[in-house]
């Protein structure tokens, strides 16, 4: 039994990787401008090549940009499924994304305004401020109503809200930069530069490897308070360590690409599934994996579709994401009735 | 003496209010020590309490020495496992996973199992026979069986007290038994110092060494089981008012038929019990005779019958008795009669029954 739980494990990182690795090429190599695998390769070795600037320059950023931001979004996801002890919590559902996306919004018409260029720093603080904030709202809610989908009712009011917020905002800002501003409000990895991903992968790096190292904690969390606090775990300080990094992880991702949903419910429901456990220490680098090759999966499909329109990411992440979502109630429910 | 495990004028509650106040206990090492008292009393939240689950609202609790406020998390859940009521809550995790989880407070950096915590988690899992569902998924099994793996995982923390919160209340009957033996195996084997709950009076009178009485706003009484099952006492703590409970033989009875009996048993030996209580359940009232105090159905006739005649242990049947039975037997209808033959000391009872035939009494035999 252990073996083969063993075997299954090591098949499933075998597989993420290769996945990660494939689409990672794929994302380079297919676009507008097709690239030849021979032209990457030698691009790799140093040597001048046809359209080096677009591969460099364009694609490759953009491609670490959704691997990096779409396992923060995973990882997220999983911190705050774990907090709430539901699957279908997540920081797009429960208006965390929102957040963070309206504070974004509100910094950069506010510096635009005074033509200050915006930095990455700014955008993250922004960010992780904006996500704390409706994260503080959607705790403040968790104590008065005790059932899950209600408190994800009021998320994803919380998130209308804020969304509100950030039309209204984006409408009446009156810039050049406007149609940048817009275009990032409707989710989108394009236009991610160099210096983006060294921010990002700056924050989300050492996160991941922050919450890699609360493996034993969170499982024992995961049993439920009260025993965890047989194990001589302090609740409060776990708690709120969730809060820290699940905010921070997905204000990152808001800070970037704006809002993705459902990245956060399906990557980790999915990753679980290949794994057959729950344990952290396994499921936080497979979620961060399965979360990157999903939004690398969906980037691709963003831009190739009907290329060279491009779809926002978030159409497409909830056209691969949603169904998930409702297959996750329907099959709770079900498993509720049953017994 | 000094004890292993003290409470000093504990109270406990809930937010900083609280609910049962006066609770002073002291237990040596290797005691097992139960509380009973009434639904509500506060035993769970004692026991919470004891288990650092919730703050003490007043007093001290000791062990071994040191004030449990005093005891880091790591210290307190190397001496202190809990099985309590609310639920273990898993996801695709294996009998075996569960059981192991007890090792936490000894694993390293990432919770991985060393040779000793994997033989450690085998042993807990054969001591709870459940090495045959070691495999099966938590969330699969009964509720007996459920609570077998968590005495396991209990087991795994190798701890010096065990808080168990009502651990055999979905075990069957022969699950019941093996619990505590387990329990009782562990306080021996390991010296074991058990608090727990238990509903069941019966258990708790024969497992317990010492037993804490919980009445809902104090601790009543703290004792041996001989000190606390004083006739009347339980009766009392609670509050039985409908049916009754019998301290010595532990047993209950439902509520007596009224009215005037019209039907007689003659019983005694222990054959009596299950008519009456047949009776009982019809709601018919009836007279039991003649019985000597120390028989096996006296309790259970003082219980249910609406009268009882009955005569001194190791006395022979004084003529006075058996006048008594004769006039009662001459007034009904029905005679039950749920004895085979009748020894030389309860000739009187043959008598009876000789009686009722020869007055042409409808007569029921019960073998």
């Amino acid at each position: 039994m252990r073996r083969n739980r063993k075997k299954r494990y090591i098949a499933s990182f075998f597989l993420l990787a290769a996945g990660v690795i494939l689409l990672g090429i794929l994302n380079i190599c297919i676009g507008s401008v097709r690239i030849p695998l021979r032209d990457m390769a030698a691009l790799m070795r140093g040597l001048p090549v046809e359209n080096g600037r677009i591969l460099w320059d364009i694609r490759m950023p953009r491609m670490l940009a959704a691997m990096l931001l779409g396992g923060a979004l995973a990882l997220s996801g999983y911190l705050l499924q774990t907090f709430f002890r539901n699957p279908i919590a997540g920081p797009f559902v429960l208006g965390i994304s929102s957040g963070a996306r309206m504070a974004v919004a509100l910094v950069m018409i506010f510096l635009l305004g005074r033509s200050v260029q915006v930095g990455s720093v700014t955008m993250i603080a922004a960010a992780f401020a904006g996500s704390l904030i409706s994260m503080g709202f959607v705790l403040v809610m968790a104590q008065r109503v005790s059932s899950m989908s209600l408190l994800v009712v009021c998320g994803v009011m919380i998130g209308d809200i804020c969304s509100a917020v950030t039309e209204v905002c984006v409408t009446f800002a009156e810039d050049a930069d406007i149609v940048n501003l817009h275009n990032w409000s409707r989710g989108s990895f394009s236009g991610t530069t160099w210096e983006n991903v060294a921010a990002m992968a700056a924050v989300v790096v050492p996160a991941a490897v922050a919450v890699f190292w609360m493996a034993k904690p969170l499982g024992a969390y995961q049993l439920g308070e009260v025993y965890a606090r047989n194990m001589g775990l302090s609740i409060r300080r776990i708690r709120m360590l969730l809060v820290l990094f699940s905010s921070l992880l997905s204000a990152c991702v808001a800070a970037f690409a704006g809002p993705v949903s459902f990245v956060g419910i399906a990557a980790p429901y999915l990753v679980k599934g290949l794994l057959g456990t729950a344990s952290p220490l396994l499921m936080i680098p497979a979620c961060f994996l399965g979360g990157g090759l999903f939004c690398m999966l969906c980037d691709l499909l963003a831009r190739t579709l009907l290329s060279p329109t491009e779809f926002g990411i978030s159409t497409v992440t909830a056209i691969l994401g949603a169904p998930v979502v409702l297959w996750i109630m329907i099959r709770r429910s079900r498993d509720r009735t049953d017994g | 003496m000094s004890y292993y495990f003290k409470t000093e004028k504990m109270s406990v509650g809930y937010r900083k209010k609280p609910l049962v106040e006066q609770i002073e206990f002291e237990l040596e090492k290797g005691q097992i020590l139960t509380l009973i008292g009434p639904n509500g009393a506060g035993k769970s939240t004692i026991l919470k309490s004891i288990a650092r689950q919730l703050e003490l609202t007043g007093g001290t609790v000791w062990v071994d020495g040191k004030g449990l406020g005093q005891l880091s998390g790591e210290e307190l859940s190397q001496r202190m496992a809990v099985v309590l009521t609310q639920r273990l809550h898993t996801e695709l995790m294996t009998c075996e996973d569960v059981a192991a989880t007890g090792r936490y407070p000894y694993t390293g950096r990432f919770g991985r199992l060393s040779q000793r915590d994997r033989r450690i988690v085998e042993e807990a899992m054969e001591l709870v026979d459940i090495t045959e569902i070691r495999d099966r998924d938590f969330t699969r099994i009964s509720d007996g069986q459920r609570q077998r793996v968590m005495l396991a995982r209990a087991i795994c923390q190798e701890p010096e007290i065990l808080v168990l919160d009502e651990p055999t209340s979905y075990l069957d009957v022969r699950y019941k038994l093996e619990f505590l033996s387990v329990l009782q195996r562990l306080q021996r084997q390991k010296g074991l110092t058990v608090i727990m709950s238990l509903h069941e009076l019966e258990l708790a009178a024969r497992v317990s060494d010492k037993l804490l009485c919980v009445n809902g706003r104090y601790a009543d009484r703290f004792g041996t089981p001989e000190q606390v099952f004083e006739p009347g006492y339980l009766s009392r703590l609670f509050r039985v008012e409908t049916g009754s409970f019998e301290e010595e033989s532990q047993s209950m009875e439902l509520e007596a038929p009224r009215g005037e009996p019209e039907t007689f048993v003659i019983s005694g030996a222990g054959t009596g019990r299950m008519t009456y209580r047949r009776l009982q359940r019809q709601g018919v009232p009836f007279i039991a005779g003649i019985l000597f105090e120390n028989d096996l159905d006296y309790p259970a006739a003082r219980a249910l019958a609406v009268r009882v005649i009955h005569e001194t242990a190791f006395e022979p049947v004084s003529a006075g008795t058996r006048e008594r039975a004769r006039e009662a037997l001459l007034a009904c209808r029905r005679v039950i009669c749920c004895r085979e033959s009748f020894g030389s000391l309860d000739r009187e009872n043959g008598e009876l029954l000789e009686l009722a035939r020869a007055c042409g009494k409808e007569i029921e035999w019960v073998r």
